[in-house]
């Protein structure tokens, strides 16, 4: 498909401006000036439309697709909820509003949005506070890694120098780590799939600063030694830090906070089902305990006795600030407005049904794939295509099958610890049929992994492309039409 | 009752008949009972409407009414309706990182034209798919520069967005990197104290354009002098005033950022915004988050694929060049739809009538009494004035009359509690600043 800039025309414009109604045109001096008009496209308000229409087309989606990405839990995304984001009053808020002295007076509502969303999360991870500020998941892992290393400074715990993450752990944990300053440590799970609890006390020393961990973990499993992973961790004062990745399976099952958690990172786009966008915008909203509320992010939203919100930078041990603003705000009022209409039983249900699904598609389908781990699931579950290598068929070929299925393939090589890996996540919204047509395609491609396994090199065959030599794009590097 | 949920009492049993357990309690043998939540007290769900009218009611205690004059890095730009159009088509907004490529195309292709849309405002050869908003995207770009030259010293201009220059102090807290800050002189860069704070041990020089008082520069010459020590240069930008402002590329600058709000998305009070990230193509393997490539299906057809991932996180972990993951591909995918409409030559006109517009607001306050418009370098659709009178008075009065006067500097600079920074945009009428004139004069008694 063309590019914009190859259908481009000279002369054609998709906005009209204003005419000037000031009696100034200023010429600034040519220093000041670029030697040439930067070289969009000139296109007309139709040639876009309809370029984006068709270029959205090429997607696929969970509005028009099954779409079982594991760990990014792709559940349906209300529509009511663009809708509110959308209204005038919060589109065109202007941040610094509240900033202005006396200024949180212009912005009650968007305050409340935050205050009440931050009080929702408390009770639902069982944290004392929040801050909505950081702008995706990663963002808040960075945030929760340096309350950590503040917390350690305060203590005058100098010797603090390792993370310990699991060998299932997405790969943002020990990014997020090393950014901070820390080393990592990995630790390997156990045949049950969960964390090696002889390992974790073999590399536990007082140097370790804290340990990060998604429950239920990437495999799927909730680890029913977690209490005791804590007070093996708090015992050195290191830190116990929750990614909130697979919140959605425990929603009122467990939190996190009960389990001896310190820290929090959730993903809104994910529990929440905020849009994920194509890759964003995300939202990752940090929770704490009392020990390490001090120092949170400024601004804080805080309620002053006269019932007015406001906003505090006034914590001596706060981290600073971690973005420019209060947060992905058009975000986290769709969250907020999720779970308004769920409520206490809406919001368990998610997690009941969501588990119900994964469980009912691991039974479908492990006559028929390898199981990474054989034993009841949480809100996914998870394969291998061992069998079907010994076809010459791969995870990637599985995919491709899939896609001509018009089905979103499940993730696949994560996590690293399974061979071979498909990760499946069927998410809540999903019906029993939708599942049955999924088992029934993933049973289908099993068969022909036997059958014909020379045919899945040549898949997909339906879409606009066919594979991309991903090779060439790494080698001769084009990002850019005009280099 | 849960309008997301499909499952009815029957598939419940069917399905739980299939797996072969009693109840959906039996799932969750893994969780100890002394593991149950100590409390989970939340409110009952409440119906579509009755969210949509408690939330509604909270949007109208939001003060949007007054004509907005207010600025600092954020503006009130009108937002073309084929933006928000396109990008609530559900195949964009409900879609995800373009794992597979074969049916993720479209947003591919997207980004490449963002991408390219960013290289021609900035001139800069290699762009990346975006990053979470302007102040987190100079981070990562400083943290690029330490790693590019092995040194960890930051010179950086008084310039800068101050907001900007807060996360930069708070993510460095832990790295051992040192900060040199150096005030602005009438407006502008200090060349000569620049000069002086540049040495042998600085990774990079930070600068703005136009800066957060609003005035502009050419960094041409102090780049050069950046250069001489080994620094890289970082220039954040505002990418509207680029329909006109000489390039960063012109200037030579290495790296470029830039907060793209402006580019067709909304205040939203904060975010979602876009940050955005240039570069030269040398330092390409350095660069953070996200980059769409082209290349070409097994059939030769061009295609486009994310390209060195051996950068990432999800390939290198603790070795990445950032721990970013999701980036904000829906606004950037917004920004791309923005450039195509407004175009090559929209792009000139609007930043002129940014500027022309800002240019007649200047000459009108000049001529109050007591109102003292800095003019020792040019502006563009922004600018300082130093008032008789503390700034947060003037603008509280002012917003009793309907007006967002615009951004005290006292919140952000000691000693300058009298000045006041006042944007223009194309929204703005020769109606609307006269009577912002005649409000303000009234406000001041002149």
């Amino acid at each position: 498909m063309k590019l914009t800039f190859e259908q481009s025309a000279a002369g054609r414009q998709g906005v009209k401006l204003p005419a000037s109604d000031v009696p100034v045109k200023v010429v600034l001096a040519a220093k000041y000036v670029r030697a040439n008009a930067a070289p969009l496209p000139e296109m007309s308000e139709l040639d876009v439309v309809r370029h984006f229409t068709r270029l959205s087309q090429r997607n696929f989606s969970v509005d028009a697709n099954f779409y079982p990405l594991g760990s990014c839990t792709m559940k349906y995304n209300p529509k009511f909820t663009e809708k509110l984001a959308g209204l005038s009053g919060f589109a065109d808020l202007h941040p610094l509003l509240p900033q202005l002295r006396g200024g949180e007076k212009y912005a009650q509502g968007a305050l409340e949005v935050i205050y009440e969303c931050e009080r929702w999360l408390c009770e639902i991870t069982g944290m004392k506070a929040y801050t909505m500020q950081p702008l995706a998941g990663a963002h808040g892992e960075l945030t929760g890694i340096m309350l950590m290393a503040a917390y350690h400074k305060a203590k005058g715990n100098t010797n603090k120098k390792f993370i310990i993450v699991p060998d299932s752990a997405h790969g943002t944990n020990p990014a997020s780590a090393a950014v901070a300053g820390y080393s990592i440590i990995s630790v390997p799970s156990d045949k049950r799939g969960v964390m090696d609890l002889a390992k974790l006390k073999a590399v536990l020393t007082p140097e370790v600063a804290g340990l990060m961990m998604t429950c239920p973990d990437t495999h799927g499993v909730f680890n029913p030694q977690i209490d005791e992973i804590s007070r093996l961790i708090h015992s050195v004062d290191g830190i116990m830090y929750y990614d909130g990745a697979n919140l959605n399976a425990i929603l009122g099952r467990a939190r996190p906070g009960d389990l001896g958690f310190d820290v929090v990172h959730l993903n809104l786009h994910k529990t929440f089902a905020t849009p994920h966008g194509g890759g964003g915008p995300g939202s990752g909203p940090v929770g704490v305990t009392e020990k390490l509320e001090p120092f949170l992010p400024i601004s804080r939203v805080v309620k002053r006795a006269d019932g007015v919100l406001a906003l505090d930078y006034n914590h001596a041990d706060s981290i600073g600030y971690i973005a420019s603003f209060y947060g992905a705000f058009g975000i986290i009022l769709r969250a907020y407005a999720y779970m308004l209409i769920l409520g206490r039983e809406g919001l368990k249900q998610t997690a009941d049904h969501a588990v119900l699904n994964a469980n009912y598609l691991l039974h479908k389908l492990k006559g028929h794939y390898q199981v990474a781990f054989d034993r009841v699931c949480m809100h996914e579950c998870l394969f291998s295509a061992s069998k079907q290598l010994e076809r010459g068929v791969h995870a990637i070929d599985i995919a491709k099958f899939l896609i001509d299925r018009n089905i979103h393939p499940p993730t696949v090589y994560f996590p690293l610890t399974v061979k071979e890996a498909i990760m499946v996540e069927p998410t809540e919204t999903e019906s029993r049929e939708t599942l049955d047509e999924f088992a029934a395609a993933m049973i289908e491609a099993a068969e022909l992994a036997q059958k014909d396994p020379e045919v899945f090199h040549f898949l997909p065959r339906t879409m606009p492309i066919s594979r991309p030599d991903e090779t060439k794009a790494a080698r001769e590097v084009k990002v850019n039409f005009f280099a | 009752m849960n309008p997301y949920i499909a499952n009815t009492p029957e598939d419940v049993r069917l399905m739980l008949e299939a797996v072969g357990a009693r109840a959906i309690d039996d799932l969750f043998v893994d969780i100890q009972p002394r593991q149950s939540p100590r409390s989970f007290d939340l409110p009952a769900g409440l119906s579509e409407y009755e969210v949509v009218r408690h939330i509604s009611a909270l949007s109208l205690k939001n003060m949007v009414g007054p004509v907005p004059f207010m600025g600092g890095g954020y503006y009130d730009h009108y937002v073309p309706a084929a933006c928000s159009a396109l990008i609530s088509r559900g195949e964009f907004y409900t879609a995800y990182t373009p794992y597979q490529p074969e049916c993720a195309q479209g947003t591919l292709q997207a980004l490449y034209e963002f991408q390219s849309c960013i290289c021609a405002l900035t001139g800069m050869e290699v762009a990346n798919a975006s990053l979470y908003e302007g102040g987190t995207a100079l981070y990562e770009a400083m943290m690029m520069a330490v790693r590019l030259t092995g040194r960890k010293k930051i010179v950086i201009d008084g310039g800068v967005s101050p907001i900007y220059r807060k996360i930069l102090d708070s993510y460095t807290h832990s790295l051992h990197i040192v900060f040199v800050e150096v005030p602005v002189a009438h407006g502008q860069a200090d060349r000569a104290a620049l000069v002086q704070a540049l040495d042998d041990q600085t990774a990079a020089l930070i600068l703005q354009n136009p800066n957060f008082f609003g005035t502009i520069d050419d960094h041409t010459d102090i780049i050069e002098k950046a250069h001489a020590c080994g620094a890289l240069v970082i220039e954040s930008v505002y990418p509207v005033s680029l329909g006109l402002l000489k390039t960063p590329a012109e200037m030579n600058a290495d790296i470029v950022t830039g907060e793209g709000q402006s580019l067709g998305l909304a205040l939203n009070f904060g975010g979602p915004y876009l940050g955005f990230m240039a570069t030269r193509k040398k330092f390409i393997r350095q660069l953070p988050g996200r980059i769409v490539g082209e290349t070409v299906d097994a059939q030769g057809r061009r295609c486009f694929v994310n390209t060195l991932q051996a950068r990432e996180q999800h390939i290198r972990r603790e070795k990445a060049t950032s721990n970013i993951c999701t980036n904000v591909a829906l606004c950037a995918t917004q920004a791309t739809i923005f450039m195509s409409l407004i175009g090559r030559q929209g792009l000139r006109q609007l930043a002129q009538l940014n500027l022309d517009k800002a240019e007649f607001l200047k000459s009108r306050l000049s001529a109050l009494k007591g109102v003292e418009v800095k003019r020792s370098a040019p502006t563009f659709n922004e600018f300082t004035v130093r008032l008789p009178r503390n700034a947060n008075d003037v603008i509280e009065a002012m917003m009793a009359r309907g007006f967002a006067a615009g951004f005290p500097l006292g919140r952000y600079y000691k000693g300058m509690d009298d000045y006041l920074l006042i944007a223009v945009t194309e929204k703005r009428t020769r109606d609307e600043m006269l009577a912002y004139c005649q409000a303000l004069a009234e406000v001041l008694g002149v």
